[in-house]
């Protein structure tokens, strides 16, 4: 009886998909005789630009003096820091990074620390570096304060918790930049501007660390705590925050890296001699050797402060019985000591003071010339490449086959035949799939087929709002039609529709790509054990760099445009699905395995039928990271020159417009959230699946 | 001959559920209807009119299924968690009268408590754990060496000073965690199932630990198992919990012996009798028995016994106080009496 009902059901399904895509079809063929179909008419939108800049300037008018007075304020730890930093010997700041590096993680680490300040100082960058430290060693203690204390209020209290959560998601999918704007109207221009929006940007891993190491302090602790007759203060600060330091510095780390990823991107509005603002005025004037120099001292910072914190956060306790003051104590005084030593040393020999020009070393040139020569021999080739993937793959999804075939592209003119021919071939594979059963397959070549021969673009607003909307009725019930319905009243009443479709065809295509790439990759990894020690750093360095290195070698190959933007878009976003993908399958229960082997599986076989069917859940959230990871990096690419909701974001914060600025930031953060909760209805489809099946 | 009462706990109740209090006004059902109704009320009653004594240097143990209730009533003792109906009487005194401040002191003074899972604090070494609530109370740093260093020998962990608990197998952990409990010379003593983590092999090493240490120390003990093997061994007295009721108090031969109902039989039906037979039980008249057969006290274990009845074929003289002669343990005679209570069900007990 159900298995009838369910293919009753099926067959129901397969009528609407019919219906939903013929009128899909047919919205996309009656568009060129109805404008009004193509674009949003701009008479049914909402004037929510003018609202929210009128709001802003209310509230500025009012709360102005205040930010400023913060601002004023903050200015002097910051002046204070940096004024440290650059009067501090570099021979001092090398030794006592140097010591420390040898803390977190013994002698690796202290070598690493040496080789990139050493490469620092070689390149002469010293200065500019310390200007960014700067910022990052006031904004990382005032966001680990800040996070640290509401996530012990949110620790204590459900309901503030409750409110926080939401609070903090929405922080992290709200693009970097557009931060930006509000923070520079109403803290004015200058090097607070990274410092507040690295607070902001950072405080919420420090939250979440904060509650979940405090919340999983075993009771056995907290009762033995309370039976060795500890106060309501001693328990707290004695037991709980102790047993559950470790998660809590782990949140310290994962704040600092959060911090300097959007210090760096902070200085994109200029007025700090920092590391970033080096890498993008030069990326701007296409110096390539000079930009690719700094990119990496700022790569090196990354991971040197990763590694450091770390290291210090999973340190293994010493077990040397701590004795008296000097004992207790000896790291400090010893990097007390040998800083004061090198600073002694520095005022004998001015050259261990500021690094001598003439021991600077600038590759920038050659580096330019070998660039230029490399991009030129391969020009062809790279070109070549560049072209097919234009024609075949962003073009079309962009605007449609239909528009993209012709002489210069595909070498042929398009005719009625053509466009039949590829008809028949949509039709013909969809009724293979069909025919075997797979009638979800079947609906995805006819809807792809109709959206690669229309284009994203050309499917009309009203076909595209039926078409997500059905599709999110289908995957998530009523509730995520609910949401997609909103999301979608939110874009056309906003006049954000057409900004919306463009970020989603760019980020949709790098997500794809780099899921499929990436879960490869990972299978590979888990299948053996050599390359997934390759990748391993590989990744880690990835993910480590704030995310503005990565524009650098892919425009300087393939120069600015789309194309890059994808390139870079799919570099950042490959990590997580190899990772994720690694994970599932090498966690599959062994038992299973063995049972699965036991039964005369083939290695193949025990991968495709076993491994990853049960791996899905992981691959699953591979694809949610990467298209988290996706966004946060389009709005990125909006330096490299795209036309999507990202480049509104970047023209509203250099024309100082802050209403069209944060809508656009607002529209990425709606595609964000609705994509995560795709995602999430995949995801229990998926384990709703493996339940019924186990 | 028991000493004084150390712990007196009467009618004890939790109830886990939104305002239990009201079940408690007015009310003038037995126990078990006043439960049942908070069980059709959706409420669950995790202790149920809990009442036992402890007296001075006995070691009193509580056993039971998993979620019957044992780690609930021991925390009422503490008052880790707060009961909802009841008397805890430590010295006379109703604990759950006392303010947090005094009963921060008392927890300081009074109580020690061993944990399953250690309860260990992973950031400090093994002399900072002991010291810790020595530290709490604010005694210099050298009062609390002395004192840590003390119970680090007593429970063997001499060496290990300033190893941290990751760094520790299970057993050594755990005898961190007594040498915790014990550093501030407790009065009383708790231990919830103090040995369920630990390996069998382990398991047993402790309990002969655990049996030396009180020898040495005689406090008055509530110690939780689910093993009445482990009950058996330790316990002076003990209770049974089924579903948050106590449903008998007594020494293990009474429990072994007359089980109140099936649950209890359930727990000592497969211990071997041999394990709770007495000297003078086995012992019979007899006669014209030989001259110089070894002498053993009519309180002593069969099961230690054997040995020896193997050793001198004749007989075991069974002697009471003052050289009385009691009768004689024979090989036959203890198979005899091994045949008469195993299977036959409930025995009179005898006192010696
Ligand atoms: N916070 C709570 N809320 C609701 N019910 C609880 C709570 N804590 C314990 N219980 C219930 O109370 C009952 C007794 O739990 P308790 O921990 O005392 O059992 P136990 O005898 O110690 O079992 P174990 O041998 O597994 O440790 C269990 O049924 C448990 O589900
Ligand atoms: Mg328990």
């Amino acid at each position: 009886m159900g298995e009838s009902a369910q293919t009753r059901s099926g067959k129901g399904q397969v009528i609407v998909w019919g219906a939903v895509l013929a009128a899909v079809l047919a919205l996309a063929l009656a568009q060129p005789q109805f404008p009004g179909l193509k674009a949003y008419p701009a008479e049914w939108t909402l004037p929510v630009t003018d609202w929210l800049n009128a709001g802003m300037d209310s509230f500025v008018g009012v709360f102005k003096p205040a930010f400023r007075a913060l601002s004023a304020i903050m200015e002097y730890p910051l002046d204070w820091f940096s004024g440290f930093l650059g009067w501090l010997p570099w021979s001092v700041g090398l030794v006592v990074a140097v010591m420390i590096g040898h803390r977190a993680g013994r002698w690796p680490l202290a070598a690493f620390t040496f080789c990139a300040l050493v490469y620092i100082l070689l390149m002469g960058l010293w200065p500019d570096t310390m200007n960014s430290l700067a910022l990052v060693a006031v904004s990382v203690p005032l966001a680990v304060a800040l996070g640290f204390a509401l996530g012990v209020w949110g620790f204590h209290s459900p309901r503030v918790e409750r409110f926080l959560t939401p609070l903090m998601d929405i922080t992290q999918t709200v693009p970097a930049f557009a931060y930006l704007l509000p923070i520079l109207i109403l803290f004015g221009f200058g090097p607070v501007v990274g410092l507040i929006a690295g607070i902001i940007f950072a405080f919420p891993p420090m939250v979440k660390n904060t509650i979940v190491g405090l919340r999983e302090v075993p009771s056995d602790i907290i009762e033995s705590g309370l039976m060795s007759g500890a106060t309501k203060g001693q328990l707290f600060f004695l037991v709980r925050c102790r047993a559950g330091l470790r998660q809590i510095l782990l949140g310290v780390n994962q704040t600092t890296m959060a911090a300097l990823n959007m210090i760096i991107v902070a200085s994109i509005i200029g007025g700090s001699e920092d590391i970033g603002w080096r890498v993008l005025s030069t990326l701007r004037k296409a110096e390539f050797g000079e930009s690719l120099v700094a990119g990496i001292v700022i790569a090196l910072m990354a991971m040197v402060l990763d590694r450091i914190t770390y290291g210090l956060a999973t340190r293994a306790p010493d077990m040397a019985p701590p004795r008296g003051f000097a004992q207790r104590h000896r790291f400090a005084l010893m990097v007390l000591g040998a800083a004061v030593l090198a600073y002694l040393a520095a005022r004998a020999f001015p050259a261990l003071h500021t690094w001598p020009q003439d021991w600077t070393f600038d590759p920038s040139g050659p580096l330019n010339t070998g660039i230029e020569t490399f991009v030129l021999w391969a020009k062809p080739l790279l070109d070549s490449v560049k072209n097919f993937i234009i024609f075949t793959l962003v073009l079309p999804l962009k605007i449609g086959l239909v528009n993209v075939v012709g002489p210069f592209t595909w070498g042929f003119t398009a005719t009625i035949w053509h466009a039949l021919g590829y008809a028949a071939l949509v039709v013909f594979g969809a009724g293979y799939a069909m025919s075997r059963g797979r009638t979800g397959l079947a609906i995805a070549v006819m809807a792809f087929g109709l959206i690669l021969f229309f284009g994203l673009t050309n499917l009309t607003w009203p076909g595209a709002s039926l078409l997500l909307i059905w599709f999110g009725y289908r995957s998530g019930g009523m509730r995520l039609a609910q949401w997609t319905t909103a999301a979608m009243v939110f874009m056309l009443l906003t006049g954000s529709y057409e900004k919306a479709v463009l970020s989603v065809q760019l980020c949709a295509l790098a997500v794809v790509v780099s899921f499929m790439i990436g879960t490869a990759l990972g299978i590979l990894a888990a299948e053996s054990d050599r390359f997934s020690r390759i990748l391993r750093p590989i990744n880690d360095t990835l993910q480590t760099m704030p995310v503005f290195v990565l524009l650098i070698p892919v425009i300087m190959i393939f120069k600015i445009g789309e194309f890059s933007a994808l390139l870079a878009i799919i570099l950042y976003a490959v990590v997580a699905p190899i990772r994720y993908s690694e994970y599932g399958l090498r966690h599959v229960p062994k038992d299973v395995i063995e049972a699965a082997t036991s039964m005369g599986a083939t290695r193949s076989q025990l991968l495709w039928r076993v491994k990853v069917p049960l791996a899905m859940p992981n691959i699953m959230l591979g694809l949610n990271q990467a298209i988290m990871f996706g966004i946060s990096m389009l709005v990125i690419t909006a330096l490299v020159g795209t036309d999507e909701l990202g480049q509104i974001i970047y023209i509203g914060l250099s024309k100082g417009n802050f209403g069209i600025g944060f809508l656009a930031g607002i529209a990425m953060a709606v595609i964000a959230l609705l994509a995560d909760q795709f995602c999430r209805a995949w995801q229990r489809r998926i384990d709703a699946k493996l339940e019924g099946a186990s | 001959m028991p000493g004084p009462v150390k712990l007196s706990c009467r009618n004890l109740w939790k109830v886990y559920g939104p305002d239990p209090a009201r079940f408690f006004v007015g009310s003038s059902e037995g126990p078990d209807a006043l439960a049942q109704k908070m069980r059709a009320g959706g409420h669950m009653p995790a202790a149920i009119d809990a009442g036992f004594d402890v007296h001075v240097g006995e070691t009193f143990v509580i056993m039971g299924l998993s979620g019957s209730g044992k780690s609930t009533v021991i925390r009422c003792l503490s008052r880790l968690i707060e009961p909802d109906h009841g008397q805890v009487l430590l010295d006379g005194e109703d604990l759950l009268a006392k303010s947090a401040q005094e009963l921060i002191e008392i927890r300081r003074h009074k109580l020690g408590m061993v944990f399953q899972n250690f309860g260990l604090l992973p950031h400090l070494n093994v002399i900072e754990n002991i010291a810790f609530p020595l530290r709490l109370q604010g005694l210099t740093s050298a009062q609390q060496r002395d004192r840590a260093s003390h119970v680090i020998d007593l429970v063997g962990l001499k060496g290990r000073e300033h190893s941290y608990p990751s760094q520790l197998s299970g057993g050594q952990q755990q005898r961190v965690g007594i040498a915790r409990s014990l550093a501030v010379e407790p009065e009383l003593w708790l231990l919830d199932e103090p040995f369920s983590a630990l390996d069998p092999l382990i398991r047993r090493q402790m309990q002969d630990e655990f049996l030396r240490i009180q020898r040495v120390l005689k406090k008055s003990i509530v110690f939780i198992t689910h093993d009445f093997m482990e009950a058996l061994r330790i316990a002076d007295r003990m209770a049974i919990m089924r579903d948050g009721r106590i449903v008998q108090i007594g020494t293990p031969e009474e429990l072994i012996l007359n089980p109140a109902d099936d649950y209890v039989a359930q727990f000592t039906g497969e211990v071997p009798r041999i394990k709770i037979l007495r000297a003078h039980q086995c012992a019979v008249a007899i006669a014209n028995r030989p001259e110089g057969l070894p002498q053993v006290g009519p309180d002593d274990r069969m099961e230690g016994l054997l040995p020896k009845l193997a050793a001198s074929p004749a007989g075991l003289d069974v002697v009471g106080q003052g050289g009385a002669y009691l009768g004689t343990v024979t090989a036959t005679s203890l198979v005899e009496t091994l045949g008469r209570i195993e299977g036959a069900g409930p025995v009179p007990v005898a006192h010696g």
